[in-house]
């Protein structure tokens, strides 16, 4: 694949200040290009989510720098860093962390009322297109509690993809699902990725389910330990 | 932002309970204070309102705020002169040439003057002897001064004309000695003159002090009566515009020396109590608004601390600082808002019921029933106050939100 670079990390280093200071990843140097679908794995504790964390400009690297399509985006203000995720970027959690107050469809609308590009209508006909395509359509007036755990999981893939970002970062989506719902989830990332040229990103300790990537990252004690 | 807005909206709606309070707690702030301000404006402004009816807008008296200066003082005015037990000179009590000063007041426009003697009586009716102050005046200026004549309630002003010795009671003086209208009752005066007077008329002012202690009759009997041909020792000046009477009563005093009082002056303990009383109000007011603005600090607390995961989420997505500020801070707002209207609603009940109060009371002033005033001023204050407090509940909690480290949240929830 030749394609040109989507995010990059360079020489990040992330170490959480304290009395003892915790280093949570060294020196990582790691890029990935548009419409990747790469997965970063490792045991636990070995700075898979700080790196996605970083990755996704939740997080600021203490050394080093993060450039998204080539621009540094450590230099930004959290003010413009907010402003790229809710352009660039889709968040998908192992937590479902959907607003329980507000419907499947609800939820969906969020990113792209808080973008303001489009209208209401426009904005609903989208959302429920979104839905549909993760066959949540009818449950598009649920509330989350009435959902069970791989549709909230689906109903929270369709709200990272609501503005259609460049970038997806999944951190252990499948930590909470079964493995028919678990697979069901990397193949809609399989598909986004190929399909529809994004970028995908997913945190993972299941191997067979990296294994279905185009390249994995092992991470080791906050350090690439093998890349490919 | 109408999703702001809708966010905000839906965490009140979730928790209707808690939200209820908070809302309640601030509507009777608002409530109150608009209650206590319609009671307590009512009743000074009625208060003052009766004063400047009742009363001359301005009393020139026959005595000096400060004794006049002895020639040594006057002839080494910066010298070390150190005057000791100076006896004042018996002097002809009265204003001099009071006559002629009352027609130099009465040429400036909207000026209404009438001269007054004033001194001590004894009423003596049967078995009763009462002490009063007795003001000799001219009826036909004295109208133009006082609300005397509106004021009666029995007999007629013109009375101290037609009748040989006339003399007009405050009702509670009428009520202590047992006399009434048409009655006849011996008055002493200090210099010892006794004259049978004759009750033609009875007047009820409302202000307590005046209906108990004054008594009027024409200026000639006075001056009889007192001993004291030809003089006055008062000018009662009434003005068009009162908020002149400051003004005029000083530049008086400047021009004749005698001690000029305004109605302000004449006052001052009264109008001094208002103001120590509208700081009571407002300090009660401000006491329970206070105690609501922790209930809606508490309320949004709560809420941050429940919603944190939401707040980790609406971070990543993209929700900047300000919009997450600005959820919380709307929060507060519409408790603050909505208390107020069904505070306004609230105030607007209370001070309805309060009027309906009836009882009878006599203080300064006698009164039936709470005197309210109604102004959409107060409305206003207890509004913006109660605005400001819940804004200013809201906002800490409101930028702890904005700090939340949405890293900190997911990591820990994984």
């Amino acid at each position: 694949m030749n394609r040109k670079p989507l995010i990059e990390a360079r020489d990040v280093t992330r170490v959480l200040p304290g009395p003892v200071p915790v280093t949570l990843v060294w020196d990582i140097n790691l890029t990935v290009r548009q419409g990747e679908f790469i997965a970063i794995v490792g045991a636990s504790g070995s700075g898979k989510s700080s790196l996605l964390y970083l990755l996704g400009l939740l997080d600021v690297p203490t050394l080093g720098a993060i450039f998204f399509e080539g621009a540094n985006t450590t230099e930004l203000n959290r003010e413009a860093q907010a402003k790229m995720r809710l352009a660039h970027l889709g968040f998908v959690f192992q937590f479902h962390f959907l607003l329980p107050e507000f419907t499947a469809l609800g939820n969906v609308m969020i990113p792209m009322r808080k973008k303001g590009a489009l209208g209401e209508a426009e904005i609903e006909r989208e959302a429920r297109a979104l839905l549909a395509e993760f066959g949540m359509e009818e449950y598009a007036h649920r509330l989350p509690e009435e959902l069970s755990g791989g549709e909230r999981q689906r109903v929270a893939i369709a709200r990272a993809l609501a503005n259609r970002p460049a970038l997806i970062l999944a951190d252990e989506p499948t930590g909470n699902l079964d493995s028919k719902n678990a697979q069901q989830v990397f193949d809609i990332f399989k598909r986004m990725a190929e399909k529809n040229g994004q970028t995908v990103v997913v945190v993972t300790h299941e191997t067979h389910l990296a294994r279905q990537t185009h390249r994995q990252v092992q991470l080791l004690d906050g350090r690439i330990a093998a890349n490919g | 932002m109408r999703l702001i807005l809708d966010i905000a909206v839906t965490h009140l709606v979730h928790r209707k309970r808690q939200t209820l309070v908070s809302v309640l707690g601030v509507a009777m702030g608002v409530g109150f204070f608009i209650a206590m301000a319609a009671m307590m404006q009512g009743f000074q402004r009625y208060f003052v309102s009766k004063i400047i009816d009742v009363s001359p807008h301005i009393i020139m008296k026959d005595e000096f705020r400060t004794p006049p200066r002895q020639p040594v003082e006057q002839r080494y005015a910066n010298g070390a002169v150190r005057l000791l037990n100076v006896r004042p000179r018996d002097e002809r009590r009265g204003i001099k040439n009071g006559m002629v000063v009352i027609d130099a007041i009465a040429r400036q426009p909207g000026v209404a003057v009438a001269p007054t003697l004033a001194g001590q009586i004894f009423l003596r009716y049967g078995t009763k002897d009462v002490s009063a102050t007795l003001y000799g005046i001219e009826p036909d200026l004295e109208r133009r001064v006082t609300f005397l004549e509106q004021d009666l309630i029995a007999g007629s002003l013109n009375g101290l004309h037609t009748t040989a010795n006339g003399i007009i009671l405050g009702s509670g003086l009428a009520e202590k000695i047992g006399a009434s209208l048409g009655d006849s009752l011996s008055i002493i005066s200090p210099a010892g003159v006794i004259l049978k007077m004759k009750i033609v008329a009875i007047f009820r002012s409302g202000v307590t002090a005046k209906d108990n202690y004054e008594s009027f009759a024409l200026l000639k009997k006075a001056q009889i009566l007192q001993d004291r041909a030809n003089v006055i020792n008062q000018i009662r000046i009434r003005l068009s515009d009162i908020n002149q009477a400051a003004a005029l009563a000083r530049s008086l005093e400047a021009r004749y020396d005698y001690r000029t009082e305004s109605w302000e002056e004449t006052n001052k303990n009264v109008l001094g109590i208002f103001v120590i009383q509208n700081g009571i109000m407002y300090s009660t007011v401000s006491a329970i608004l206070i105690v609501a603005a922790f209930g809606i600090f508490n309320i949004i607390t709560t809420v941050i601390h429940e919603k944190e995961r939401d707040i980790a989420i609406l971070k990543s997505i993209g929700f900047n600082e300000d919009a997450i500020r600005g959820i919380f801070l709307l929060e507060g707002l519409a408790v603050g808002v909505i208390g107020t209207m069904i505070g306004w609603v609230l105030g607007y009940g209370l001070t309805e019921l309060l009027a309906s109060v009836r009882f009878s009371v006599e203080g300064f002033v006698k009164s039936e029933g709470f005197v309210l005033y109604y102004t959409f001023k107060h409305y206003l204050i207890a509004g913006s106050f109660a605005m400001v407090a819940s804004l200013a509940a809201s906002y800490l909690p409101a930028r702890k939100a904005a700090a939340v480290n949405p890293v900190d949240i997911i990591r820990g929830g994984v």
